[in-house]
């Protein structure tokens, strides 16, 4: 990969990814315009807001969530299963990670790796609830982990306002972790050792992916499920197994989120930003390759981040980038791309999804 | 008493959005177009119901107006999905999300506000025997729509398309036309569901407020195996678990707990009916329920 040939770039720059990316922020100028705003000026607080040295640290921790969760959806996505029980996974992870850090007699350094994992037994435990839905009760797991996440939602916010609630606190949240009880932050930032703990888990799919035989298996069945099926990968495991894997990452991004500031599980804020969408987005836009997922979720950290700092300066809500990065995907599904590219698409497309071109397969860069 | 007249007209209030929703998602799984878009063209509803409403005064004109955006609104999906061959599921997912963007981004640039808009001089529906005139309209909607798929000659060609699109192509029927119509059928009826849930159960929209209720909408179409009879028993059976959480909030349980039991009662049907289901046809055809439909959706 040190050379990379001209056809691929040019490939890249006209693959759906491209024109879908492009597409978006054309309609959102459109959509500044309609407002009232010069676009470019929204943009370009967008850009300076989220990626200048004020912005940088909050879009680090930001990226942190999202590609989190980007990489737990992207890894059941490479299949063609479609976790959208993110939330409750992530949630879960959250409560039990705070559980574990305000209860445990262990001394603070063996307390916090205590608490990362059991956020990411959490939510592995619930994920793999979903895939015995649709292996054993074939409910599919689209639905099954979607209409899980609800009662954990629930039952994580009942705990935070009831038995774990901070004594006389007007907030629904839990009392302060103990002291020392936190993952070190990087200076006097808000990133934390978690983002790094999120991209060495990019960097183990990336191998998986690429090297070995499983990523091979959870490719193929992807591609071709029948083909898969009748070259022995056993779906029903890998579904559990995949499934495991993206809950324990989401529950990993909810303990990470209550062993940062502020320390302690707070109603909501795990769930308000809304990780699970962008992340799911972000590994949709990648169609789950592992360096694509990376780029996807810094690209869509830096819209959230900037969205802020475009409304403070333009007055333009920071909701339009929720709705930039609908459009994107709603590009990518339909499979708009650059009319060069139509004529030598005259087969059929495939069924599944994530398929949709040699270029978006692999890394696209 | 905790069962009588009131929890039975409040599961009916509660029934209604996702009874007509439902009946949508029904008409595109039986054309062969997989609908889990119900949840955003429902949103766009709210939003375009309270809004034609605060502007013009009429709540009719409201309700008109969510059912003709969101039927604008799905042909998203009948373009991407029918003539372009996109993958339904991810479109469906990107239509939901843009449906929230889209209607929270809406409420801060024309009214204002943050989260809930919500004004004494906004019309709602009026109420004839204590519900709104879209709910008894969701009820004749079913028995349209079970006795056009069960005996009009629409209805069967509709069905073929979804069963056989290559067989109706050959008849000379054309399965886009057919799943062109059904998904606008369901983008209209979404439009009604959300203008019945803005105007008609509340008088006020807030932000995200169909609160998955077009995903129960996408269970109910499972559960009831895309019959406009077996979706109006899903309907009735969310709508009771809905009153019934409300009852028990009432008696002191915690309002999480009734939160989430829609969901739960949902799934625990969701369960009893597919297992008894693979028991009656062994274990072939469920698990890759999702799948073929995408399938035909693409073919």
């Amino acid at each position: 990969m040190n050379r990379i040939p001209r056809d691929r770039v040019t490939a890249a720059l006209r693959s759906p990814v491209a024109f879908s990316v492009l597409a978006g922020v054309l309609i959102g100028a459109l959509f500044l315009v309609g407002t009232g705003a010069d676009p470019l000026a929204a943009y370009g607080a967008v850009l300076t807001g989220s990626l200048g040295a004020d912005g940088i640290g909050a879009t680090l921790s930001t990226g942190t969530s999202v590609l989190g969760l980007a990489l737990a959806l992207a890894i059941p996505l490479r299949a063609g299963l479609i976790n959208l029980g993110g939330d409750g996974q992530l949630v879960l992870g959250g409560i039990t990670a705070a559980v574990t850090g305000l209860y445990s007699p262990f001394p603070a350094p063996l307390t916090v790796g205590l608490a990362l994992l059991a956020g990411m037994a959490a939510g592995a435990a619930y994920a793999a609830l979903a895939a015995l839905c649709e292996n054993r009760l074939g409910v599919p797991l689209l639905v099954s982990s979607l209409l899980l996440s609800y009662p954990a939602v629930s039952l994580a916010s009942y705990l935070a306002r009831y038995p774990l609630k901070e004594p006389g606190s007007s907030l629904p949240q839990t009392r302060r972790l103990p002291e020392g009880v936190a993952l070190p932050a990087f200076g006097e930032s808000t990133v934390t050792v978690g983002l790094l703990l999120v991209v060495l888990a990019a960097v183990a799919y990336w191998f998986t992916d690429r090297r070995t035989a499983l990523g091979y298996e959870i490719r193929m069945t992807g591609l071709n499920p029948r083909f898969a099926a009748y070259a022995g990968v056993e779906r029903t495991g890998l579904t559990l197994r995949l499934m495991a894997v993206s809950g324990a990452l989401a529950g990993l991004v909810g303990a990470i989120g209550v062993l940062s500031f502020p320390y302690r599980f707070l109603d909501g804020s795990l769930t308000a930003p809304g990780y699970t969408w962008t992340g799911l987005t972000a590994a949709l836009l990648a169609a789950a390759a592992p360096i694509g997922t990376l780029l996807a979720s810094f690209f869509f950290a830096v819209l959230q981040v900037g969205g802020l700092s475009m409304e403070r300066t333009t007055e333009v809500p920071r909701e339009l980038t929720q709705v930039l990065q609908a459009i994107v995907i709603v590009f990518l599904a339909a499979r708009l791309r650059f009319p060069t590219r139509r004529r030598k698409r005259a087969q059929r497309p495939s069924p599944r999804k994530n398929n949709q071109e040699p270029s978006s397969q692999g890394e696209f860069v | 008493m905790f069962f009588d007249s009131d929890l039975l007209m409040s599961a009916l209030r509660a029934l209604t959005p996702i009874l007509l929703a439902a009946l949508g998602g029904a008409l595109c799984e039986r054309a062969g177009v997989f609908n889990i878009g119900l949840e955003g063209m429902m949103l766009l509803g709210c939003f375009t119901a309270v809004t034609t409403s605060w502007f013009t005064g009429s709540p009719w004109l409201g309700v008109l107006a969510a059912a003709l955006a969101a039927a604008a609104y799905s042909l998203i999906l009948a373009v991407g999905a029918v003539t372009l061959r996109g993958d339904a599921v991810v479109l469906g997912i990107a239509m939901n999300l843009l449906a929230v963007g889209l209607t929270s981004f809406l409420l801060r640039t024309v009214f204002g506000v943050q989260g809930t808009f919500d004004d004494p001089s906004l019309a709602g529906l009026p109420l004839i025997g204590g519900l709104s005139p879209l709910a008894y309209l969701a009820w004749v909607a079913v028995g349209v729509a079970a006795l056009a798929l069960s005996r009009h000659v629409w209805g069967l060609r509709l069905r073929g398309v979804g069963e056989a699109p290559d067989a109706a192509a050959t008849l000379g029927v054309s399965p886009a036309k057919y799943r062109y119509a059904a998904v606008l059928a369901s983008g209209v009826l979404c439009g009604l569901a959300g203008a019945q849930l803005a105007l008609g159960n509340v008088t006020l929209f807030s932000e995200n407020m169909t609160a998955g209720r077009g995903w129960i909408a996408v269970v109910a179409v499972m559960l009831g195996r895309a019959l406009p009879l077996g979706v109006l028993l899903a309907a009735l059976l969310f709508g009771l678990a809905e009153a019934a959480g409300f009852r028990l909030q009432g008696l002191g349980l915690p309002q999480q707990a009734t939160d989430a039991a829609p969901y739960v009662v949902t799934l625990g049907a969701l369960f009893l009916t597919t297992a008894r289901r693979r028991r009656r046809t062994g274990r072939r055809t469920s698990t890759s329920r999702t799948s073929t439909d995408r399938s035909g959706a693409a073919a």
